[in-house]
């Protein structure tokens, strides 16, 4: 694997646009973890005219929904979930200046093309290894919407917590690069 | 109090309190089971379940991270044995979806369910288990109001009649990044085993990097259309490495499994070999004018823990 890339939080569009796809990384500071109905909670919010919890200029949003910390541990497991079910609500954010978020799973072309327009990054992280990826999280505090459990906006302080570019600002998509260098056609012969 | 009564040369028991039991009037033995005990193998199995990945899974895991073609696939398959190996030493959940707990419960016709309601009894193991292994706590209440539950109660209860005087309990918690990725289709008698093949093949391919790949994928085929869904469901219970018993079911297993590792989706879909761990697929007969096909999506961290009371 290529040598990975340090990334420091804030995530600044400069930053996010220097990124290609397939680039290893390790980011490093202040993340904000939000999934389902965080998220919808948010949009209901700026439809409201009200003002997101945290300022979301060149934030990076991770879409996990962790277990609870074992006394003595700062979290549980926590790995990311499924992206597509943000699809809906990612590009009014990356508008508002959100420039990276962390997931797992397949894109749509609406949020593609807003990455694209304003500049984001979206980074895969490994889905499944929760407790690993818990290992690179040292610090956790709920910011908003308590009530939610798992699902409540937290504020994660990472340390060389690993993903992958999976798609860049130019909209290349990894999933797409990945499955057709190693897929083997119908009637071909390898 | 307990006082033993003998009808023929069967003998039976009940506590004096209770009155006459079923078993007495009609000579048959029944065994006792109290709900604590099932309550309690619940919750030891919900977490054992959750922190303990199966060794057939395993080993399927750390074979991938010698044989994948992708550089990249076999560093994350190691990564993937590693956070297991982590999940069962430090007893933590190998993934931070815990899943909603799905349960089987094969009761034994001559078992006797005592204390209160054994569905009641399942769902407070379930709450015990999550609660005590801090596990996720990921139900809610109304599909449509969607408020968690905050014990990830009420479970998926499967009930089972079989003979014997025996309570096998399996509780296999699922996650939902893989299960969003499963479907039943309808599909006519004329499509065949074809349409069966080309429907598996299509539904790994839309899936992609989602349900978390390597995959296992279950398929039902036959009966009625809930009927090949619960099949789905059981064939991801079966180890990876044991094929159908039906030799024909077997082979198609086998050859399923060769193409949907031909689409190049590789670990964590971004590129490589090993798509699918297995394909296991259970048939039941079916109705003249169907041919229904279901199939349930198991990630890489498909969960399963059985105790016989």
């Amino acid at each position: 694997m290529n040598k990975k890339i340090r990334i420091e939080t804030p995530f600044t569009r400069e930053a996010a646009r220097r990124l290609k796809v397939g680039d290893a990384v390790e980011i490093n500071g202040i993340i904000y973890a939000a999934r389902d109905a965080a998220h919808r909670k948010m949009i209901e919010m700026l439809d409201e005219g009200k003002e997101l919890p945290f300022d979301i200029k060149d934030q990076i949003i991770y879409y996990v929904g962790p277990c609870p910390a074992r006394p003595g541990s700062i979290i549980g497991s926590a790995g990311p979930t499924t992206s597509g079910r943000m699809d809906a609500y990612a590009p009014s954010l990356i508008e508002l200046g959100l420039t990276g978020m962390i997931g797992k799973g397949l894109r749509s072309k609406q949020v593609i093309d807003a990455m694209i327009g304003s500049g984001a990054v979206y980074f895969g992280a490994l889905g499944g290894a929760g407790a690993l990826l818990s290992r690179c999280i040292i610090a956790e505090e709920i910011t908003a919407f308590h009530e939610l459990g798992t699902e409540a906006l937290r504020k994660l302080t990472v340390k060389n917590f690993p993903a992958t570019v999976v798609i860049d600002c130019a909209g290349n998509d990894l999933y797409q690069i990945g499955k057709e260098k190693f897929r083997i056609m119908k009637n071909a012969c390898r | 109090m307990v006082k033993y009564w003998c009808m023929g040369n069967v003998c039976c028991h009940y506590a004096g309190v209770v009155g006459l039991s079923d078993a007495m009037l009609t000579g048959v033995l029944m065994k006792e089971i109290n709900i604590s005990q099932i309550s309690d193998a619940v919750e030891q199995l919900c977490m054992k379940a959750n922190y303990d990945l199966s060794s057939d899974i395993l080993d399927a895991l750390k074979n991938g991270a010698c044989n994948e073609e992708s550089e990249t696939g076999r560093v994350l398959l190691s990564q993937l044995v590693e956070n297991a190996n982590i999940a069962s030493l430090e007893r933590v959940a190998i993934c931070q979806d815990t899943g909603m707990a799905v349960v089987f419960i094969d009761i034994g016709q001559d078992v006797h369910v005592t204390g209160g309601s054994l569905e009641e009894a399942v769902n407070e193991g379930v709450r015990r288990g999550y609660g005590k292994g801090f596990l996720r706590k990921s139900v809610v209440s109304s599909p449509l109001k969607r408020v968690n539950t905050g014990d990830n109660t009420p479970a998926v209860i499967h009930y089972n009649i079989v003979e014997g005087d025996s309570l096998k309990i399996t509780v296999a918690p699922k996650g939902f990044g893989s299960e969003n990725m499963s479907g039943v289709r309808m599909l006519k008698p004329s499509d065949g085993e074809e349409g069966v093949k080309a429907f598996i093949e299509e539904m790994v391919e839309k899936a992609g990097p989602n349900p978390c790949p390597p995959v296992i994928v279950g398929v039902g085929i036959g009966g009625t259309m809930e009927k090949a869904a619960i099949l789905a469901k059981k064939a991801l219970l079966r180890p990876v490495n044991v094929r159908n018993s039906d030799k024909d079911i077997g082979k198609l297993e086998e050859e399923m499994l060769g193409r949907v590792n031909r689409l190049g989706i590789g670990p964590a879909g971004l590129g490589g070999r090993l798509t699918a761990m297995a394909v296991n697929i259970e048939v039941y007969p079916t109705h003249i004018a169907g041919l229904p096909v279901a199939l349930n999506m198991g990630c890489h961290v498909t969960r399963h823990a059985e105790a016989v009371l």
